[in-house]
This record gives C-alpha cells, sequence and structure tokens, in this order.
C-alpha cells in the first residue's frame, strides 16, 4: 500500500511530533491528569498508547511527561535514584531526541522529574512536578485482582482488605512486612500504590509543594498528588509507620539520611553502601571539597 | 573501590551496534529483501499484521526483517509506528459473505452452496522435511486446472458461497445478531481503556489483537473441560474482501482497498434457557491474512466469555473476561516480564532489610509469648 516512501523512511525523529505524542493525544492525557489532580489518588483511565518503549519499561511516566513538557523545561530521568542507569538515560535519550529540552541531573535545577522507583533526597519545591512510573496501579491487586471487585472498593472506600493484610503481618512477623509500593491514604480518601518507591520515601509524598504525578501505561491509568496534600502511610496505634535506617554512613559522602544502596565489593561478599541518589551524593562531596579547599587557604 | 556505573550511553550505542552487526548475521550471505520477506514468510506477515492491527504488508515485512525475525518483537514495531497514525475515517462493516474466497471449508456440511474448497493449506500436508527447498530455485508444481477440491482463486468468486450461519439461521436454528437500529459504534481499545465488563465488541478487539500462542492455550482449554462450550468448525474462510468507507462529503460508500482476512463461525450447543429457546450459539474469530489457528482460537474464547450472557456458570479461565483480557496482549506481557530485567536496587535493598530483620527474630529464643 502507500508504506515505504520516502516519507516513511526519512522520519525517525524529524517525522514525530514534539514529545511524540500528537496534540489530541496530549490533549486526552492532560485531560486525565486534570482529573486526577482533582481528585487525589483517584485512578483515572486513559487511553493509553503503545509507545516505541516496551510497557513496564516507563510507558506510563513517559506519556505522562510527553503531555506536560514544553519547550522551556528542564528535565531530570532517575531509576533507582540513578541518573545513569540504561534505563534513565534511554528515556532521557528520548525525550532529547523529540523535544531537544535542557536536561539535568540536578534535583534543584529540573522542572520536571520523571523517577522509578525513587524521590529525590533533595526537597522538592513549589513549581515542580515528579513524574513516576507505575507497573502496578491498583494497592489492591496482590488482594483482589479483578478490577471491577477493587473498584467497587474504592468508591465505598472499603479498605479493610489492606487493613487485615497488615495486621496478619503484624501478628505472623510483629511488623509490617512490606517495604517498598507501601500502602498510603490520599487526603484522607483514596488508598493508593506510591509505585514501588522504598517506605523510606513515603514521608516525603505528605504535604510536598511538587505536584506529583503517576502514570500506567500498560495498566491504562493516571493518578496525582496535587501539591501540599495529606499523603499517610497506613498503620496502627501501636504499631506506628516506621522506615528503613542503616547503621552504616554512605561510604563515598558519608551522609546518614539517605537510602543506600549495599553493593558487593569482592568474591568474599565484602560490602559497602552508597547514596542510592547520585544527584545528592554527588552534591554532598562537592559540598565537602568546597570545605576543605576552603579551610586549606 | 566502588565505581559507579557511568557511561550509560555509550554502552547502549555500543549495544545498539552489536544488534545490527546480529542481525545482519554474515556480511557474505546476501541481504533479505522486504519482497522476500512478504512474499516468501507471507504467514509471518500475516501474523505480524493481525497483532500489529495494522494491514500493511510492506511494514510488517520490514519490521520482521528489523526484529530479526522475532514477531513479538515485530508485532511491536508495527504497533508503536501505528499509534502515531491519524484517524481519517472508520470503514464500513467488512462483508465476508462476499469474500472473494481463496479456501473455505465446514465441517459441519458435508456440501454446502459454494462447496469445500481447500486452497492453500498444511492440513494435508505430510509433515516430511523437503530437502529439495534447501536446494535453490526449485520449480512450484501447477495446479490442475479442474478446480476438484477447490483449486482456489478468482474463479471461485462468481459461484454463491453462502455463510453456514446463513443456512443454519433459516431455520432458526442459530442465534443471529442483526445489528440493532441505533447500534452504538464498536469501542475502540486503542483510544478507549478497557473496562469491565466488557462490551463484545471490545472483547473480539482485544481478542483479534491478542497474542495467537496464549488464544491458542486458552481455547485448548475449554476442549479439555475448563469450559465445555461443544463446538463444531461450523465454516472457516480465507479469501480477499473490498474495505469500504462513506465519505462525509460524498454520503455514499467508495472502496478504498481489498484485505486478506481469514474468518471462523464456530458453532456451539446450546440447551436453551427460560427465556430462549434450545439453538445453537456462535464463537466468532477474524484475523487480518491467512491465520486459521488464530481464528478457530478467538472464536473458541469469544464463545467461552459469552458465559455470563448466556447465564451459565464462570467457573474456568478461558470464561473470566478479566483474565483473558487482561493477559492476552502479547506487548504488554512481553513488556511487564521483561521490566524484571530493570535494576530494582532500591526495592531489593528494603527487601534484603526486612529478610535480614525477620531471620534475626526467627533465631531468637522464644520467651512463650511468640508461640502462636
Amino acid at each position: 500500500m502507500n508504506a515505504l516512501d520516502e516519507s516513511v523512511l526519512d522520519t525517525r525523529e524529524a517525522g514525530y511530533n514534539f514529545a511524540y505524542l500528537d496534540e489530541r493525544t496530549k490533549r486526552m492525557i492532560r485531560r486525565a491528569i486534570l482529573k486526577a489532580v482533582a481528585i487525589p489518588g483517584y485512578q483515572v483511565s486513559f487511553g493509553s498508547r503503545e509507545m516505541p518503549l516496551p510497557y513496564g519499561w516507563g510507558t506510563g511516566g513517559i506519556q505522562i511527561t510527553a503531555s506536560i513538557i514544553g519547550h522551556d523545561d528542564v528535565l531530570k530521568v532517575i531509576d533507582q535514584g540513578a541518573d545513569d542507569t540504561v534505563n534513565a538515560v534511554n528515556i532521557r535519550r528520548f525525550f532529547q531526541r523529540t523535544t531537544g529540552v535542557a536536561t539535568t541531573e540536578r534535583t534543584s535545577a529540573a522542572t520536571l522529574i520523571q523517577t522509578r522507583h525513587r524521590i529525590p533526597e533533595i526537597p522538592l519545591c513549589e513549581g515542580q512536578i515528579l513524574v513516576y512510573q507505575v507497573p502496578i496501579p491498583e494497592p489492591l491487586a496482590k488482594l483482589e485482582p479483578r478490577e471491577a471487585e477493587t473498584r467497587v472498593l474504592h468508591g465505598l472506600a472499603e479498605y479493610g482488605l489492606m487493613h487485615v493484610k497488615l495486621y496478619e503481618d503484624i501478628a505472623r512477623h510483629g511488623h509490617v512486612a512490606a517495604t517498598y509500593d507501601y500502602p498510603v491514604m490520599v487526603d484522607g480518601r483514596f488508598l493508593m500504590s506510591p509505585s514501588p518507591i522504598p517506605k523510606f520515601d513515603n514521608p516525603k509524598m505528605h504535604m510536598n509543594p511538587a505536584l506529583q504525578l503517576f502514570g500506567a501505561g500498560r495498566e491504562k491509568r493516571i493518578y496525582a498528588v496535587p501539591p501540599y496534600t495529606r499523603v499517610e502511610s497506613l498503620a496502627f496505634e501501636d504499631h506506628p509507620f516506621e522506615i528503613q535506617r542503616w547503621r552504616e554512613a554512605c561510604s563515598m559522602c558519608g551522609a546518614r539520611d539517605s537510602f543506600l544502596d549495599e553493593v558487593i565489593t569482592d568474591d568474599n561478599g565484602a560490602r559497602m553502601f552508597v547514596c542510592s541518589d547520585t544527584d545528592y551524593c554527588s552534591l554532598r562531596r562537592a559540598d565537602s571539597l568546597d570545605t576543605t579547599q576552603g579551610e586549606d587557604q | 573501590m566502588y565505581v559507579a556505573v557511568k557511561g550509560g550511553e555509550r554502552a547502549i550505542d555500543n549495544s545498539c551496534a552489536l544488534l545490527a552487526e546480529a542481525r545482519r548475521g554474515d556480511p557474505d550471505v546476501p541481504d533479505l529483501s522486504i519482497a522476500q520477506i512478504e512474499q516468501q514468510l507471507r504467514l509471518a506477515v500475516d501474523r505480524v499484521m493481525a497483532e500489529g492491527s495494522l494491514y500493511d504488508r510492506e511494514l510488517a515485512a520490514l519490521a520482521i526483517k528489523q526484529a530479526a525475525g522475532d514477531l513479538v518483537e515485530a508485532i511491536f514495531l508495527l504497533r508503536a509506528y501505528r499509534a502515531t497514525l491519524p484517524r481519517l475515517a472508520d470503514s464500513e462493516p467488512i462483508v465476508t459473505a462476499a469474500m472473494d474466497a481463496r479456501r473455505r471449508i465446514s465441517a459441519v456440511f458435508k456440501d454446502l452452496p459454494g462447496g469445500q474448497v481447500l486452497g492453500p493449506t498444511y492440513d494435508y500436508t505430510q509433515r516430511l522435511l523437503d530437502f529439495s527447498l534447501a536446494a535453490e530455485e526449485i520449480p512450484v508444481p501447477r495446479v490442475q486446472a479442474d478446480g476438484i477440491a477447490g483449486a482456489g482463486g478468482r474463479e471461485c468468486n462468481e459461484e454463491n458461497m453462502a455463510g453456514v450461519v446463513g443456512l443454519l439461521a433459516q431455520e432458526g436454528l442459530i442465534e443471529t445478531h442483526a445489528p440493532r437500529d441505533g447500534d452504538p459504534e464498536p469501542q475502540d481499545l486503542t483510544r478507549q481503556p478497557l473496562t469491565f465488563p466488557a462490551t463484545r465488541s471490545a472483547r473480539l478487539q482485544n481478542l483479534a489483537r491478542g497474542d495467537e500462542g496464549f488464544l491458542l492455550a486458552m481455547g485448548y482449554s475449554t476442549q479439555r473441560g475448563y469450559a465445555h462450550t461443544h463446538p463444531f468448525a461450523g465454516e472457516i474462510r480465507y479469501g480477499i474482501v473490498e474495505v469500504e468507507i462513506v465519505p462525509e462529503e460524498l454520503g455514499f460508500a467508495v472502496a478504498i482497498g481489498e484485505i486478506e482476512v481469514t474468518e471462523c463461525q464456530m458453532v456451539n450447543q446450546f440447551a436453551g434457557s427460560k427465556s430462549a429457546p434450545p439453538q445453537f450459539t456462535r464463537g466468532y474469530g477474524l484475523a487480518f491474512g491467512h491465520s486459521e489457528r488464530k481464528s478457530m482460537a478467538m472464536a473458541l474464547v469469544d464463545r467461552a466469555l459469552r458465559a455470563e450472557e448466556l447465564g451459565e456458570a464462570v467457573k474456568a479461565p478461558a470464561q473470566m473476561q478479566e483474565f483473558v483480557l487482561s493477559h492476552s496482549d502479547n506487548l504488554e506481557a512481553s513488556g511487564f516480564v521483561q521490566h524484571l530485567k530493570l535494576p530494582h536496587y532500591v526495592d531489593f535493598q528494603s527487601e534484603l532489610e526486612l529478610v535480614r530483620k525477620m531471620r534475626a527474630a526467627h533465631n531468637q529464643p522464644c520467651d512463650g509469648e511468640c508461640a502462636a
């Protein structure tokens, strides 16, 4: 049929719209985002498109970013807190190719941050947008796989299933056996999956001045936490929510307040701990370098 | 000393270069042309078009070449390309009864108007490796002109080839699905998300795009007692149909092209209910190109998914809408299974901490309170 005429062969990046998606699709996604912002924590269905990256690799986040990014934005992309992991590099390259916007590794310099599995250590500020990639948007999915059922449960704010699950964890182990994707209540109304961020990051969502948007491409859902919204991690009065703590400090920057990744350094299983947030770590090292240089003078 | 994993960008570039090299293989072997793939791997092209939801033989062949023959990857390429195309019009329903059939068989009537037309099929080949194909330039056997058992080709078109369903419907023996007045436009899952319970049009679209292997297994399960639907292959036909659109400014239908499709009408027993007399019910399968396995499996699954509508108990996976429709898409499945390759350092770190904590608690002597 039409097929391989030159216009097809020549397209590559040039033939695609700014940020890949066509404007009508962006408008459809922006409508879903607006609805999500208006009902914090509610999962809005949207007509998720097939992106040139695989489902499960950030297509929801990519579609949100593509729908809201503008020429003046400064984009940061992280995966596991790091700017240099391959999938983060790939997504950043995708937007560089299709938008040409400025990119950065500095959390504070970014207007738009797409993330997988972490919230940056440096507090976000007003005007920034954090876009999460979400694999399974439904917090009840592991307890009730049928979506027709979970929709009703959300409608009735009937979250007994989840409370029973947490209670059973405590009865069995003495504590809640969830360390990431730890369920939260948004604005006292909707139970929400924070995406698979470590529970260490959960408190950062609460009353955050930045807009937090969540995109699940494969599951075709968008949800949001508007700025300054209550986000509470589920807990019981006698078993309050706790975050992870490390006895170690970051071997590179000495931080004791950041989420640490464990790295195996030799065949005997020797370990070291380093910040998962590469920007935070390098900033701290640069600062301490400045300080030492200052002392030398 | 720990070295931060830098240089992801260069590593990706190098990986792409290695991939290109691996795809090409030995440069002394001539490059495959798109035309060769399109002509000589026609069934691969058909599958990529069907599950890629884009009828374009040339682009499908290109995708197969680019994907080094990985059909799911080729489907991905075609789907991603398709997502950027504008929608110009909705076609009129294709009329498969008017198909220029290259093959039409029925397993329920020995003979019927239009006859049994075998056409090109592997069904009656003996599966012996044909070493003569390994030699270059083998002569292709000629089709005998008398057309016994259907030589296929355009001459069949002259004869009336009424559908089996229509013949049964004359006696009221089978359900019909005449579109009602004000029949809503079918849902388009590529524009609107799937919601449950899904309409039949949404289900059929989902199945038509669904993975052939998945549908085959689900259809097979219905034959082995998981939702038995007593199926008969009422009719399978493969051939060319015209696609028409009605441009707003014209107000009448014009043909914009021809496509090849395979259609399966599965005829299933139905004992009847309080409101409906006993009659045969139907499962429907349709796929781009020549794909009988896919369209038959689709028809089995379509019928199984109608359990609720027909008042049958929903017990087996093939009857469960959410189970079937949420897992049929091979791009979704492939992407999510393979996303496990992405780094999960942070989640795993959290789990490490938890397991250590639980092991520590496990090794502590019991003080009586933890007897439970």
